[in-house]
C-alpha cells in the first residue's frame, strides 16, 4: 500500500513538473505568444476558483453565490499593498494577506449562516459580494469605480503553475481525506451525518472557509496578471460565470472543473472575433451540452486511469458488437 | 441505561414534545409506539442530540448528557438510525459502512466490527463496492443499521426500521434487532406497526399528541383493550 501510494505520488510529481517545463519551453521559444498566454492565464485563474467553489458547492452540497466577492477581496489586497511594496515579496506578501482577508470574510459569513439547514448561505453570500464591491467602490484606498492600476506584473508562468497545481493538489488531498468524506457525507445527507457523529457546521465552514482562500489567491493572480482591477469586474455575473464552470464540469468533480475552465475558456476566446454573437453562441453551447449532460461533463467521477481503461473497453466491446 | 426525564420539546411554536418521562434499562428493548405525528421521532430525535430540547434532562448510565453534543453522544454509546433510512446514496456500501465508524480510532478493532456487519447482513458484502443509492428499500435498512452498529453502541435507537418493507423482510428486521439485544445491546425502537415492536419488546410506552398515556410490558399492552382497538386492528 505504502508502495503504491509513493508511486502514484511520483507518477503526479513527473506529471506536474513535464507540465510546468513544456510550457516554460513554449513560452522562452516564443510558441506561446503574449495572446496564448492571457488564456492560458484565465484558465488557471479559473481553474482556481472553479476548483475552490467545487469544494463549497459540488463537494459539500452549500450553494454560495459570491466566489467574485472573494476573489474581489484577494485582488484589492494584493494590488493596494503591492503598490507600496513594488516588489516580488510584496507580491506574495499580498497574495497571502489577501488570501487570508478572504477567508476571514468566509468565517464572519460562514459562521452564523452554515449552522442553520437549508439555502441560507446562497442569499447570504449574495448579500455579501454585493456589500464588498459597494465598499470598494467607496474607499478612497481602492479609487471607487476608477478602479486601480497595478503598474507591475509580478505574476508570470512559474507563480501561475505553482499556485494553481497548488490549489488543485491540496483540494484534491483534503477531499481524498477523511475529512473530505465528512464533507460530501453533509452534501448527502447533513441529518445523517450528524447521527454517525459528524459535526457538520464545522466542516461546512472549514470547506467555505477554505474555497474563500484560494479564490482570494485567483484574484491576487488577476490583479497582477492584467494591471487592471475596478469593482465591476467582481460582480454577480462573475460569480455565476464560475457557478457555471462548476456545474458544467460537474459537481463534486475535480478534474471536471479542470476540463470545464479550460473548454470555455477556449470556447469564448474562438469566438472573440463575432463579438455580437459571442454570448448568445456561449448561451446556445451551455444549453445544448447541459441538455445532453445534465450531471456535467464529468458527473462526480474523476479523470484517472482506470476510467480510460473502462471507456476504452467499453468502445471495444461496441466495436467486437457490430464487426 | 438511558433516562429521559420531563422532556418538553418545541418546534418554534408547536409544543411537539409536553413532559414525558422515558427510562431504557440496559439489557432491555423498549417501545416506543403510537400514532402518525405522537413525537415518537421527535423523542428519539431528543435523545441522540440531532434536535435541541427546551426543558428537561436525559441521563446516559447517569451521566447527565442533557447538553452534550450529537458527537459525543455517539462516542458515548448511543447510535441512531434515522427515520426513512438516510443511507449516503451516491458512496459506496463500504464507504457507508466506514462513515458509521467515524469517530473511532482503533482500525483492528474498525475491522472486526465490519466483518461483524457483513456476517449479520450478508446482502451488505455482496454489494459493499455498489452505491448504496441503489440497493432496494428492505437493503437500505439493513445498511443504516449496520452503519449504526459500526459506532459500536451500547444503546441503539432504530426509527420505524419496518416501514415500507414487506411483512417476510418485516419479520426478518426484528430478528435481527432482536439478536442484536441478545448480544448485549441495549435497544430503543419506534414503531408504527405495533403488534411487531410489543412483541419483542420487554417494556412499551404509548405516545399521543406529545404526551406518554400508557406504559407496561410488552405483553401487558398486547392483552390491553384500548390498545388492541387502537393499534392492533381490534
Ligand atoms: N422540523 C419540524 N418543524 C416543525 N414541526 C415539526 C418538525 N418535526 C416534527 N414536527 C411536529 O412535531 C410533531 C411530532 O412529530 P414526529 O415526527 O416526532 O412524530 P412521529 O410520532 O415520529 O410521527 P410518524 O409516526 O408519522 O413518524 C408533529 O406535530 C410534527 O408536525
Ligand atoms: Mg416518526
Amino acid at each position: 500500500m505504502q508502495k503504491l501510494l509513493g508511486s502514484n505520488f511520483l507518477k503526479k510529481a513527473i506529471f506536474l513538473a513535464a507540465t510546468f517545463g513544456l510550457v516554460q519551453l513554449l513560452i522562452v521559444t516564443g510558441v506561446i505568444n503574449p495572446f496564448i498566454m492571457d488564456t492560458l492565464t484565465t484558465i488557471c485563474i479559473n481553474i482556481i476558483l472553479a476548483v475552490s467553489l467545487n469544494l463549497i458547492t459540488g463537494f459539500t452540497g452549500q450553494f454560495s453565490l459570491g466566489h467574485a466577492g472573494f476573489m474581489s477581496i484577494g485582488a484589492y489586497t494584493c494590488t493596494i499593498i503591492t503598490l507600496r511594496v513594488p516588489t516580488t515579496l510584496g507580491f506574495i506578501t499580498g497574495l497571502l494577506a489577501g488570501a487570508i482577508l478572504a477567508a476571514l470574510v468566509g468565517a464572519v459569513v460562514g459562521l452564523p449562516t452554515l449552522r442553520l439547514r437549508g439555502d441560507y448561505l446562497a442569499i447570504a453570500t449574495l448579500g455579501m459580494a454585493e456589500i464588498i464591491r459597494i465598499i470598494f467602490l467607496n474607499l478612497d484606498i481602492t479609487n471607487g469605480a476608477a478602479g486601480l492600476f497595478n503598474n507591475n506584473q509580478y505574476v508570470n508562468w512559474f507563480w501561475l503553475f505553482l499556485f494553481t497545481a497548488g490549489t488543485v493538489v491540496l483540494i484534491s488531498n483534503f477531499i481524498k481525506s477523511s475529512h473530505g468524506r465528512a464533507c460530501i457525507s453533509i452534501r448527502e445527507d447533513e441529518i445523517a451525518a450528524e447521527a454517525v457523529g459528524i459535526n457538520s457546521t464545522k466542516y461546512k465552514v472549514t470547506a467555505f472557509v477554505m474555497g474563500a482562500f484560494f479564490a482570494g489567491i485567483a484574484g491576487s493572480m488577476h490583479s497582477s496578471y492584467f494591471y487592471f482591477i475596478k469593482p465591476d469586474l467582481f460582480g454577480f455575473l462573475k460569480s455565476i460565470n464560475i457557478l457555471v464552470i462548476v456545474v458544467f464540469g460537474g459537481l463534486g468533480s475535480i478534474s471536471g472543473s479542470i476540463i470545464a475552465a479550460i473548454l470555455l475558456a477556449l470556447i469564448s476566446t474562438s469566438l472573440q472575433s463575432i463579438p455580437e454573437l459571442q454570448m448568445v453562441i456561449y448561451a446556445a453551447m451551455l444549453i445544448t451540452i447541459m441538455l445532453f449532460r445534465p450531471q456535467g461533463l464529468m458527473g462526480s467521477k474523476e479523470l484517472s486511469l482506470s476510467l480510460f481503461k473502462k471507456w476504452s473497453s467499453l468502445i471495444h466491446r461496441k466495436n467486437g458488437g457490430e464487426a | 441505561m438511558l433516562e429521559i426525564t420531563d422532556l418538553n420539546v418545541h418546534f418554534g411554536v408547536i409544543h411537539a414534545i409536553k413532559g414525558i418521562s422515558i427510562k431504557v434499562n440496559e439489557g432491555e428493548i423498549v417501545t416506543l409506539i403510537g400514532a402518525n405525528g405522537a413525537g415518537k421521532t421527535t423523542t428519539l430525535r431528543t435523545v441522540s442530540g440531532l434536535k435541541k430540547l427546551s426543558s428537561g434532562t436525559i441521563t446516559l448510565n447517569g451521566m447527565d448528557i442533557t447538553h452534550s453534543s450529537a458527537q459525543d453522544r455517539v462516542k458515548m454509546g448511543i447510535s441512531h438510525v434515522p427515520e426513512g433510512r438516510r443511507i449516503f446514496s451516491t458512496m459506496t456500501v463500504l464507504e457507508n459502512l466506514e462513515l458509521g465508524a467515524y469517530l473511532r480510532r482503533d482500525k483492528s478493532e474498525i475491522a472486526k466490527d465490519l466483518s461483524m456487519v457483513y456476517e449479520r447482513f450478508p446482502i451488505l458484502a455482496d454489494r459493499k463496492k455498489q452505491a448504496a443509492g441503489t440497493l432496494s428499500g428492505g437493503e437500505q435498512q439493513m445498511l443504516a443499521m449496520g452503519r449504526a452498529l459500526m459506532s459500536r453502541p451500547k444503546l441503539l435507537c432504530l426509527d420505524e426500521p419496518s416501514m415500507g418493507l414487506a411483512p417476510l423482510l418485516v419479520q426478518e428486521i426484528f430478528d435481527i434487532i432482536r439478536d442484536i439485544n441478545e448480544k448485549g445491546t441495549t435497544i430503543l425502537l419506534v414503531e408504527q406497526n405495533a403488534s411487531m415492536a410489543l412483541q419483542i419488546a420487554n417494556r412499551a410506552y404509548v405516545m399521543e399528541t406529545g404526551s406518554i398515556t400508557l406504559t407496561g410490558t410488552g405483553a401487558e399492552l398486547m392483552q390491553s383493550d384500548d390498545i388492541k382497538k387502537a393499534y392492533l386492528g381490534g
